[in-house]
């Protein structure tokens, strides 16, 4: 941005770059001369017009490189929520596309895809893993809960189910079975938390419509009945 | 009086599905053969497209078919936004879509695709676009909004010269309006504060990336999209897809999070809808990433501003002059602007004001609303300087927000041409928070210091307009004497589509388990609703939900008169029964008397249907015709004035002055929100907008690149969303709870200022902490606090934008 100032009231402040002396004296630019640094010198050069590949703008691109075409299908057993399947999947497949696409479980949801949100939480064992960011295939001997597998058989909420509903936890939803999951593992190990340790086995749990405070409640609620 | 359902907590039909995992977004569709659809944003932020080579990408395995911009329609404006675009004006816009058997193929596709495109001059930051020669962000456009012609504007050297640095430059504005008599109300003034400000954008990141599905069948769209709002979006996303909205059968009944950015429909929505149509309507699914979403899922516009604000020695405010520069993005963006000056005329009621105002568009991703658009700047930008102004006038920074506060419900005034307000009661609010937060009290620990910690303490207040009219209500009594709400609203996930189809139910006398809702998706008969956006919702669909049930109560009694004799007049509602008013023998059931409107028919079953209802509720009426008692209605009750949703919040921190860290340790807000109906909802949305809240105040904001416009802000981890771990330990609430004057039931809207009255009291408190510093910017982030606290300069320089 051109630096002008401070002011100059013997100068002509006309619109337009540079201001000249009144009553044609000698020009005084009365900002900065351009710092040509490397970084400006690119700059001038990519903005005069110089046609240049899309994906070399400073080696950019919005899209990821392409896939390893040798990465072939295997078959794997992968059991999930109590049932096994067998299915072809590709080494480089993340768990929550397998569940999402594959298995037809769509509870476990992808806010990031990369280890962040904490919407695609599933149970390896009683250990909770972000789907998004676990390899298919690396869990192939654990079994794998999803939101789908927390409710009993028949259908009875569990507690913390039910307790985020009584206590109007979720807002949109849509990191509700990350939070159910995390917080069903959390009890399992821990059943009588106190908020402090609720809210620091939560925190990889991101929910932006900010209803963290109802979910506390709902675990400390919950926590109560199990 | 005693409500039956209003007012009272209750289990919303679609929460259930929410913790179990059975909810279904957009994202969840599937279908057999369903083709994955993934788009090439744009690597620069602005660029013309010379050429694209698809010979690499159609090799690629699985590759269907590819969608250029030459085969979507353009918008009409320069201003508008494309679906796909030969001219990207910012980075990561769609320029094409590909379309494969697997989204990893789609993907693979998209990489190998050749586009050259051509460098043009870009921008990130408004002032600098307003310079002599300052780049514009579209060719020869850089200022636009709402009631402003697009153009290009530039200030003169003279007019940076004279500001300096420091000051907000005071060129040619886009937009003025003013009233009462400024210069005079200076003068008279005991104090006047005077500051230059900026607050950043920052994105709405929703949970859920704005995904979308869609395939064609017997000449008909289906496209399940992510929105707030479904009646109200379908219109326009017929348009985007270029069929008559007859022709489009939308599903939205789950939305993850919008806030303003999903309002309504969106060019990104349309796009799996064409490239379906491409081939031959196989079902395409486009899932957008997280990075996606931040390109394309629109974001809070930022301002740089300036305030001169004049106050009397009792802390009345008898001037305000107001200027402020807003950031567009790259489209015509939101008026976040014209809401600063309204939401400082009804939070403040100045006796004079001047608002001033000029929108310029950089190459930042597309401004949309976002919760409290322009409000809550507003509230963050000013709230601070009401406490620079008490604490010079040596009065109580509450003392001094309860002499300008509209309280007693009519009489305060609003906008430019001082109109009238359906009710108001900031003060009542900010006297009830004060007293439930012990202000007078605790407020006295202010400046405390415990080893590194300093207490702090303050207030915030927040306004938006909260509700429309003259839309349309429609809900009918089938013959096992079930109500069926239909709601067009939306699920934004506020539970506000349920909790006013209650009032349905509450005028009518129904049970709540004998009330089925029906919303989500066109196939489920929606009235003409507006969105779910603009904290409206609750005023506007409890006055077409009772419309409705009054022409159904109406209705009934006639059907009652008719066929046990006498007059309409005659009859009452009991017990989900139509019975003689004194005789309760002579009456019939609600179920008996839906089996007789059918019997009727004409306007009792829905053949016969208003005249100034909305087409899609003709279309919706006509569909359900003859299988119950309709009643169905447009909203024609008298409205005059601005539906103001008011809050007051309070806060308590520690700023540690050793680490630049904030801890929240107690928060009280109360909302001004008429009558309450679901107070547990109300409750979420009190807790849940002020997270949010301090988001905005301590740590979300956008950061480019300058050199090359790159944004440095996209994934959640440097957006900085607040999470369990930032929250206070307490969040008390509570409700003015007095009746709206022109609502029957006496409710309006709350959600956006429950954002905004947060955020400016957490600013306020750390501002307390640190003796009245005054950051004049938003976020207030750590360093920030730091280097206030050793009384070093700032890194930043004093009106930059869109960096750190």
């Amino acid at each position: 941005m051109t630096k002008y100032g401070p002011y100059d009231p013997t100068l002509d402040y006309a619109p337009g770059p540079a201001p000249t002396r009144k009553g044609g004296g000698v020009e005084t630019p009365s900002w900065k001369p351009l710092h040509m640094s490397r970084r400006n010198f690119l700059r001038g050069v990519v903005c005069s017009g110089v046609v240049i590949g899309g994906s070399a703008y400073l080696f950019s691109t919005t899209t990821p490189a392409r896939s390893d075409t040798r990465a072939v299908e295997r078959l794997v057993r992968l059991t999930v929520n109590g049932r096994t399947h067998s299915i072809e999947v590709p080494p480089n497949e993340t768990l929550a596309h397998t569940i999402r696409y594959r298995l037809g479980l769509t509870g476990t949801k992808i806010g990031c895809n990369q280890g962040e949100c904490g919407a695609c939480t599933v149970l390896a064992g009683d250990t909770t893993i972000y789907s998004c960011s676990t390899l298919t295939h690396r869990v192939r001997e654990v079994d794998i809960t999803t939101v789908e597998g927390i409710a009993g058989p028949d259908g009875a909420l569990h507690p913390v189910q039910q307790a985020f509903i009584d206590e109007i936890a979720p807002q949109c939803g849509f990191c509700t079975p990350g939070q159910v999951v995390t917080a069903v593992a959390l009890l399992k190990k821990n059943p009588k938390p106190t908020i402090e340790e609720a809210r620091l086995a939560m925190s990889g749990n991101l929910c932006r419509c900010g209803a963290y405070d109802h979910y506390l409640r709902g675990i400390m609620k919950a926590a109560e009945r199990v | 009086m005693a409500y039956k359902l209003i007012g009272k907590n209750f289990t919303p039909p679609d929460i259930e599905a929410k913790v179990t995992g059975a909810a279904t977004y957009a994202e969840d569709f599937r279908a057999d053969g369903m083709a994955h659809v993934k788009f090439y944003g744009s690597p620069m932020p602005h660029g013309r497209v010379n050429n694209i080579d698809l010979s690499e990408a159609e090799k690629v395995p699985g590759f269907l078919t590819a969608l250029l911009p030459d085969e979507v329609k353009q918008p009409e404006s320069p201003v508008g936004q494309a679906i796909l675009s030969d001219e990207a004006v910012y980075f990561g816009q769609p320029i094409l879509a590909i379309a494969a058997e697997t989204e990893q193929a789609a993907a693979d596709a998209v990489a190998a695709v050749r586009v050259d495109m051509e460098l043009l001059p870009f921008v990130t930051n408004p002032l600098e676009s307003l310079q002599p020669d300052g780049p514009n962000a579209l060719n020869g456009i850089n200022v636009a909004g709402q009631g402003i012609d697009f153009q290009e504007l530039k200030w003169s050297g003279r007019d940076f010269a004279l500001a300096g640095e420091e000051t907000l430059p005071l060129g040619t504005p886009a937009l003025e309006w003013s009233f009462g008599d400024i210069e005079a109300g200076f003068a008279n003034a005991a104090v006047i504060v005077e500051e230059s400000f900026v607050h950043a954008s920052n994105a709405h990141h929703a949970m859920e990336p704005r995904s979308a599905a869609a395939y064609w069948e017997g000449g008909k769209c289906h496209v399940w999209g992510s929105t707030q709002s479904t009646a109200f979006a379908q219109p326009g996303l017929a348009n985007l897809i270029g069929i008559s909205p007859s022709e489009l059968v939308f599903v939205s009944e789950f939305c993850g999070g919008g806030f303003g950015g999903k309002a309504t429909t969106y060019p990104l929505m349309a796009l799996p809808a064409l490239v379906s149509r491409k081939l031959n309507g196989r079902p395409c699914l486009l899932r957008v990433s997280r990075n996606e979403e931040y390109n394309n899922g629109y974001a809070r516009a930022g301002f740089q501003g300036w305030a001169k604000l004049g106050f009397n020695n009792e802390g009345r405010m008898l001037a305000a002059d107001i200027y402020v520069v807003q950031d567009l993005g790259s489209t015509s963006g939101f008026p976040d602007f014209n809401n600063v000056g309204s939401s400082a005329i009804i939070v403040f009621q100045p006796e004079a004001i001047r608002f001033r105002a000029t929108p310029v568009l950089t190459n930042t991703v597309p401004k949309g609303a976002q919760r409290g658009p322009g409000e809550n700047q507003a509230a963050n930008m000013l709230e601070p300087l009401l406490d620079k102004a008490a604490r010079e006038l040596g009065i109580d920074r509450l003392a001094l927000r309860l002499a300008n506060a509209p309280g007693g419900g009519v009489g305060a005034k609003y906008g430019p041409d001082q109109g009238p307000v359906t009710s108001a009661y900031l003060r009542e609010a900010l006297e009830k928070g004060a007293e439930a937060f012990n202000w007078e009290e605790r407020s006295k620990q202010s400046g405390v210091r415990n080893g590194s910690k300093v207490r702090g303490y303050g207030i915030g207040q927040a306004y938006h307009t909260a509700g429309s009219n003259g839309f349309d209500g429609l809900l009918r009594i089938t013959p096992d004497g079930i109500l069926h709400v239909h709601t067009g609203v939306g699920n934004l996930g506020t539970f506000s589509y349920a909790s006013t189809s209650r009032i349905a139910a509450e005028v009518l006398g129904y049970d709540w388990d004998r009330v089925v809702l029906e919303y989500g998706g066109t196939t489920r008969h929606l009235p003409w609703n507006l969105g779910q956006f603009g904290s409206n919702t609750n005023f506007t669909m409890t006055r077409t939900n009772y419309v409705a049930a009054m022409d159904a109560a109406q209705k009934l009694k006639e059907i009652a008169a008719a066929t046990l004799g006498g007059n309409a007049e005659d009859y009452e509602l009991k017990e989900e029964r139509v019975v003689k008013t004194g005789d309760e023998s002579v009456g019939m059931s609600f179920a008996e008397a839906a089996q007789k409107a059918i019997e009727t028919g004409g306007r009792y079953d829905g053949h016969e249907l208003p005249e100034d209802i909305n087409p899609m509720t003709v279309a919706s009426a006509s569909a359900i015709a003859g299988t119950g008692l309709i009643g169905v209605a447009k909203d024609n009750l008298p409205k005059e004035g601005t539906v103001p949703a008011l809050a007051a919040a309070f806060v308590e921190v520690d700023v540690d002055v050793e680490t630049g860290k904030v801890d929240i340790l107690d928060y009280h807000c109360v909302a001004d929100c008429g009558t309450v109906i679901h107070p547990m909802g109300l409750a979420a949305q009190v807790r849940g907008g002020a997270v949010m809240g301090f988001g905005l105040a301590t740590s979300e904001r956008h950061v480019y690149d300058p050199q090359y416009g790159r944004p440095n802000a996209q994934s959640l981890y440097q957006a900085k969303p607040k999470t369990y771990l930032d929250i206070p330990t307490q969040m008390g609430w509570s409700a003015v709870d007095l009746p709206d004057s022109q609502n029957p039931l006496g409710m309006k809207g709350i959600g956006e200022p429950l954002e905004g009255a947060a955020s400016s009291a957490l600013i306020t408190a750390i501002s307390d902490a640190l003796g009245g510093h005054l950051f004049n910017r938003t976020p207030v982030v750590t360093d920030m606090i730091l280097n206030a606290a050793e009384g070093r300069p700032q890194s930043h320089k004093p009106l930059a934008t869109n960096t750190v």
